[in-house]
């Protein structure tokens, strides 16, 4: 392959693996907070829902990502009271999440397929994008992708360099512990649960006004779940999340070129490629990983003492 | 300001969990009422049309059957993995492979007679369901793959199998470039039982919650099951082969759910089209965790969940609701019942002034 083939495709590696990243991002965050959300799926979809519905009634993108990134944090909010007040359980509280997010996007969304919303165009950065190689590829995307960029180190330093981001994985770790010393483990929960639903609304919104600026049914088409999956890979790091999820944005834009040019492969094989690969990165990932790299007290809900 | 704490009740009251479950649906009717309301529908007409396009004749119960039928052995399949603390969320691939299966079968010896042709088509779904259960259970053993995301990748990767096949292997050359296979003989068809459209399949339902029931209650391997999903370090003590135990629940789960798609297949469209997914797999965990994972109770819960399938038909064609109405309804439900579920394990009282 020549470089004319392998920049677009980094290129479009990047886009495509935007939307995950900023999902797995959220995922990470909950998770870290000892709350497991199967619901990221939901989460996405409506916010993708809620960016397109925003951009096109007010024409403003910017407004249209915060929207999302609200309605995300509104439908985990919901995973929150049944899990955190009701001790209902995670698991089936993040499936029941995702079946509902997914049908209310197709019920409120089913008479917008098709239509198009404004939202946020490639630009070219000023000095960098004539960078032979890198400019193509890193410096003449959409805005949202260096939202997501900056999401990283922000993510780490949250997580590790500050109070707060320690309170919050000393919850996820040994929750009991946590309160003993003070800490509210509620409080901290509602904040894992809240910021990663508003990341994974933020994805959505990506899909939306940014990967199609066109409405289609079923348009998170699982990257959810690879969300989730993809933050097992990263053994909870944000660095290696970002890594994971442009590996699969490869993927998928590499499988979308292979379609275009038409290869004689039925294009049912060629669109198994992403999920075939979450499962081998998956166990290859869990195979590797330690015990210790989870959230010691994920998914286990804390009972109230009488 | 009332002052609230909560307490855990000594012993569950029976009756509480049926009355958190009406709860349940009741407050998801009202949300969906609104939800009609918001979209300019009228929500009282529109609750009536769910039940009577439902229950209303006979008919439209006879479809409620139909559908139950499915998500009935789907449903079983996932409360024993479920009953084991394995979160199988696969139902719906492994219906695609029983599905695969069967029609493998009717397609390879169309001219066999029925005898013949339908045990070996509940064979090969069985294998079918039954290996696409037992990949997540191997990985997740050997491996440690998670087997949440695992199956719920194999149900992405089932349902394109499905459509390679029929797009491209299968497809009958004379469907005018539809994807869909040939139909199927008539000996490959479940035959219906007497003069109602219900087919066989109610049996085969009846059948399979009988031997669930028994399995758990009366011997060995159900006993160690039981013990195992609520105590894994039990298990590990008591020396109950927990790998072996996976295995054999992953299987028959997938296998239940493969026998589904048999008579999916077989029975309802008499061949095998993309439009055979529509997500009972995923409505089958609904059912289960309603049911609390009790075999005579999916069989209730799995009648009211067919019933709001096709009331929901009846509401698309009245007053164009979009099918995913039922959707938001599933997923109402179950996280309503789930966040009720609270009260059946505490109570709640006035905290006393100290």
């Amino acid at each position: 392959m020549t470089a004319e083939l392998i920049i677009p495709l980094l290129a479009a590696a990047i886009q495509s693996g935007t939307p995950i990243l900023y999902a797995t991002l959220g995922e990470i965050l909950t998770e870290k907070a000892g709350v497991l959300n199967l619901g990221v799926e939901g989460m996405m979809i409506t916010g993708a829902l809620a960016a397109f519905v925003t951009a096109q009634a007010t024409g403003q993108p910017v407004l249209a990502f915060a929207v999302a990134g609200l309605a995300g944090a509104a439908v985990g909010g919901v995973h929150a009271i049944v899990c955190l007040w009701f001790l209902g359980n995670q698991v089936v509280s993040g499936l029941a999440l995702t079946i509902f997010g997914l049908g209310l996007a197709d019920y409120l969304g089913t008479p917008l397929i098709g239509q198009t919303a404004p939202g946020f165009d490639k630009f070219a950065v000023p000095f960098f994008h004539g960078l032979p190689g890198l400019g193509p590829i890193l410096f003449q995307q959409d805005a949202l992708v260096y939202v997501a960029i900056v999401l990283v180190p922000l993510l780490w330093f949250f997580l590790e360099k500050c109070r707060w981001g320690l309170n919050l994985r000393a919850v996820g770790e040994y929750p009991d512990a946590a309160a003993a010393a003070g800490i509210s483990v509620l409080r901290y929960r509602w904040i894992g649960i809240l910021g990663g639903g508003c990341m994974a609304g933020f994805g959505g919104a990506y899909l939306s006004l940014a990967y199609t600026h066109l409405w289609t049914n079923n348009l998170t088409a699982g990257r959810g779940w690879i969300a989730v999956a993809l933050v097992i890979f990263a053994f909870w790091r944000p660095g290696r999340a970002l890594l994971g999820a442009y590996l699969f944005g490869g993927v998928m834009a590499f499988q979308l070129r292979l379609q275009a040019v038409g290869t004689h492969l039925p294009s049912s094989l060629l669109l198994m490629l992403p999920y075939l690969l979450t499962v081998i990165v998956l166990v290859f990932s869990s195979w590797k990983s330690h015990q210790t790299d989870a959230p010691a007290a994920l998914g286990v809900n804390m009972e109230p003492n009488d | 300001m009332l002052n609230l704490t909560a307490y855990k009740r000594q012993e569950p009251r029976a009756w509480s969990s049926c009355l958190v479950f009406l709860g349940a649906v009741l407050l998801s009717l009202a949300i969906s009422a609104l939800m009609l309301k918001l979209q300019g529908k009228p929500a009282l007409q529109g609750i009536e049309l769910l039940f009577r396009g439902a229950l209303g004749s006979r008919w439209s119960i006879e479809d409620c059957l139909i559908k139950a039928i499915p998500i009935f052995l789907c449903s079983l399949g996932v409360a024993i993995a479920f009953r084991l603390q394995i979160w199988n969320i696969g139902a719906e691939g492994q219906f695609a492979l029983g599905a695969i299966g069967a029609t493998w079968a009717a397609l390879t010896f169309p001219d066999q007679p029925a005898t013949i042709l339908l045990p070996l088509m509940a064979g090969m779904a069985f294998i079918g369901g039954g290996l696409w259960g037992l990949i997540p259970a191997l990985l997740k053993l050997r491996m440690r793959a998670n087997e949440i995301i695992v199956t719920l990748m194999l149900n992405y990767i089932a349902i394109l199998i499905l459509d390679y096949l029929v797009y491209g292997r299968w497809k009958d050359p004379s469907s005018f470039g539809f994807p869909m296979t040939r139909a199927f003989s008539p000996a490959a068809i479940v035959p219906k039982i007497a003069t109602t459209e219900i087919n066989w399949g109610l049996v085969l339902c009846l059948v399979c919650g009988l031997v669930m029931w028994i399995f758990f209650r009366f011997t060995r391997t159900g006993f160690e099951l039981k013990v195992s999903g609520e105590n894994l370090n039990a298990t590990r003590y008591a020396g109950i082969p927990y790998d072996k135990l996976v295995c054999f629940v992953m299987i028959f789960s997938g296998a239940l759910a493969g026998w589904a798609g048999f008579i999916e297949a077989s029975a309802t469209i008499n061949r095998l089209q993309p439009s055979i997914m529509v997500g009972y797999g995923y409505t089958a965990i609904v059912v289960a965790w309603l049911a609390r994972l009790n075999p005579l109770t999916i069989g209730v819960a799995s009648f009211l969940l067919a019933a709001l399938r096709v009331g929901v038909e009846n509401l698309q064609l009245e007053l164009q609701v979009p099918a995913a109405f039922g959707g938001i309804m599933e997923g109402l439900i179950l996280l309503t019942v789930l966040a009720g579920s609270y009260f059946i394990e505490f109570g709640i009282r006035l905290r006393k002034r100290s």
